[in-house]
């Protein structure tokens, strides 16, 4: 049985959209923490907030405790009406406040408080331009998740995908929550297969723009882009190694099918390491650096397969069904995402690597392109709502599921960074 | 696939047969091994397809005001494909003779091989079938005597469907290689 319900939050900033929260699995493993609004300055702020809270609430660990009623807001733990948080059910509280400096800066600081103990179990203080407001709310909730659970939050992180709109194809970077859009590459033909080097400043994707997938890579902190395959036939599918020295990716230039090759960064030492004659693709660079995984057509129909990055014998690792593709490893190496069909509905799945035993995360029909965010806890896909590509999150072990994104255009092969 | 390469060429052969004086019967040539005789079954069928496209470019230009390079109206050609399939089917015989006479005849043309799938699924796996598709024509165009240097075969995956929906009558267009010279 299933004990769901929705929860939407609603953004004043982001007219389109709306996140929905999909959380299953019942109310008792979930945190309870209060935000008290951010004081000092008003409404002008109110975005720390509210970003801080729904960064929380999208994990589905954490359940928040109204306290916005309490005016003016709380910002010590010795204001008698602290205790309206812990009579609420929380169990935590975040005070804090707004600091409008006379340099035109602003200066945030917050505490985390232990609701019934009333320690202090953080606090911070940070200051920013006006501008980097929610870059700010991100990492308190980082310190926040991280003491609460116990594992680093990943809300400071970014995501790269494509959107495509009309006939125009943008290669953007996001916030971890789909805000903050930064477009990367703009072109009227197709990019695919954005993939992060593993310091979290360069993308490689394919792009279309020379009429055949070409894999480049692009510096995102200072924009320059190079070519890095360009052969004879298709190059595709770019995996970074997790040194960042290498990339594996699929190339055509042997006349023998899509095959698995290995590249250094710079583009010079090309090694290939599959050998058959049909389909090898989408490889995945393990986590160790040890294991590439990847999916072949080799047994007549579409499996993941698993192969020491070295290139040599390939272990097949999906056997249910006839369509098991795109596997993305876990940042622990111990499970891997991937999409598999049945009944002609495309689903996220993870199998656990030691066990074989898979798990199917989502229910949409045409969910696609897993990627794991750093901590393991979630998963971003793509997915189409109301007939176009949206992102969307669903946690590690399926009880949480967020739809990040409805905006015009359709959004595909999202990439989690740091 | 080796089967539809196989009779195709087999078609060739027949082809060239039925306008030159007989000559033995070419069953060797199937082995696919024998390098002299298949050079000169695509020589027959390039005898005899050169006319075809020298009609059909004519025919092409008639239909057209304002039509492009003698290359650019006799290849934008499709073949089509079955779903999850890659062999190309016999009724291409006839349009891959053609194309291949005319870039035997003209060795300074290179043509793209584009493959293309329908939308379903993986983008990447997409890609690697659409190259299939590509290569599968690349193969059928080479036996019939086009050098690997005078094509490229790519694929777009499932990235430039020609048809727009979720039925399998846009599927079937999104299906196939087209073939296109190269415009430098």
């Amino acid at each position: 049985m299933r004990l769901g319900f929705i929860l939407l939050l609603l953004f004043p900033l982001w007219t389109r959209a709306a996140m929905t929260i999909d959380i299953s699995g019942g109310e008792q493993s979930r945190i309870p923490v209060a935000i008290s609004p951010f004081a000092g300055a008003g409404d002008a702020y109110r975005v720390i907030t509210d970003v801080v809270g729904a960064d929380l609430a999208r994990t589905g660990e954490l359940k928040l405790v109204d306290i916005s009623d309490l005016q003016p807001p709380l910002t010590e733990s010795i204001d008698p009406r602290f205790s309206v948080a812990r009579q609420r059910g929380a169990e935590a509280v975040v005070l804090g406040k707004v600091n409008p400096l006379s340099n035109g800066q602003i200066e945030v600081s917050f505490r985390l408080m232990d609701a019934i103990k009333q320690t202090q179990l953080a606090g911070y203080s940070y200051t920013a331009n006006a501008t980097q407001m929610r870059a700010i709310a991100h990492k308190i909730a980082d310190v926040v998740y991280e003491k609460l659970i116990g594992t680093p939050g990943v809300f400071s992180s970014h995501i790269a995908y494509v959107i495509k709109h009309g006939k125009q194809y943008s290669l953007q970077v996001a916030d971890a929550d789909g805000q903050n859009v930064q477009t990367v590459l703009r072109s009227k033909e197709p990019i695919i297969s954005p993939a992060w080097s593993p310091d979290g400043t360069k993308l490689a994707y394919v792009s279309f723009e020379k009429k055949k997938p070409v894999i480049y890579v692009q510096s995102l902190t200072t924009g320059q882009r190079r070519v890095l395959a360009n052969f004879k036939g298709s190059n595709s599918a770019p995996s970074w190694s997790p040194d960042g020295s290498k990339l594996a990716l699929v190339l055509t230039r042997d006349n023998s099918g899509s095959q698995i090759y290995v590249i250094n960064a710079d583009g010079s030492g090309l090694k290939r390491l599959t050998f058959g004659g049909g389909i090898d693709t989408e490889p995945d660079w393990s986590p160790s650096g040890q294991s590439l995984l990847f999916t072949s057509g080799r047994g007549g129909s579409p499996q993941i397969y698993m192969m020491p990055a070295s290139g040599g014998m390939a272990r097949r690792m999906t056997f249910q069904g006839n369509y098991n593709v795109s596997p993305a490893w876990s940042p622990d190496g111990k499970s891997f995402a991937y999409v598999q069909r049945t009944d002609g509905r495309f689903r996220i799945a993870v199998m656990d690597i030691a066990s074989g035993q898979t798990q199917v995360l989502t229910q949409g029909g045409f969910d696609e392109s897993p990627s794991f965010a750093a901590n393991g806890k979630m998963i971003v896909y793509a997915a189409r709502q109301n007939g176009h590509g949206v992102l969307a999150l669903v946690s590690s072990d399926g009880k949480t599921k967020v739809h990040l994104s409805d905006v015009a255009g359709d959004l595909e092969e999202p990439a989690w960074g740091k | 696939m080796k089967k539809a390469v196989l009779s195709l060429v087999v078609v060739g052969l027949l082809a060239g047969c039925s306008t030159a004086e007989k000559k033995p019967a070419p069953i060797v040539d199937s082995s696919q091994r024998d390098a002299a005789a298949r050079a000169a079954a695509a020589k027959a069928a390039a005898d005899k397809a050169a006319v075809e496209a020298n009609a059909l470019n004519q025919s092409q230009l008639s239909g057209q005001a304002n039509g492009g390079s003698e290359a650019e109206n006799l290849f934008q050609k499709s073949i089509y494909f079955q779903y999850n399939q890659y062999d190309v089917s016999d009724q291409y015989h006839s349009v891959l003779e053609a194309d291949a006479a005319y870039l035997n005849a003209h060795p300074n043309v290179k043509v793209t091989l584009q493959g293309n799938t329908d939308d379903r699924g993986s983008a990447e796996y997409n890609l690697a079938l659409g190259q299939r598709r590509a290569d599968a024509v690349r193969k059928a165009l080479n036996l019939l005597g086009v050098p690997e240097s005078q094509m490229e075969a790519v694929s777009f995956g499932m990235e430039k469907p020609r048809a727009e929906g979720d039925n399998e009558n846009a599927w079937k267009q999104n299906r196939r290689t087209d073939i296109v010279p190269q415009s430098e």
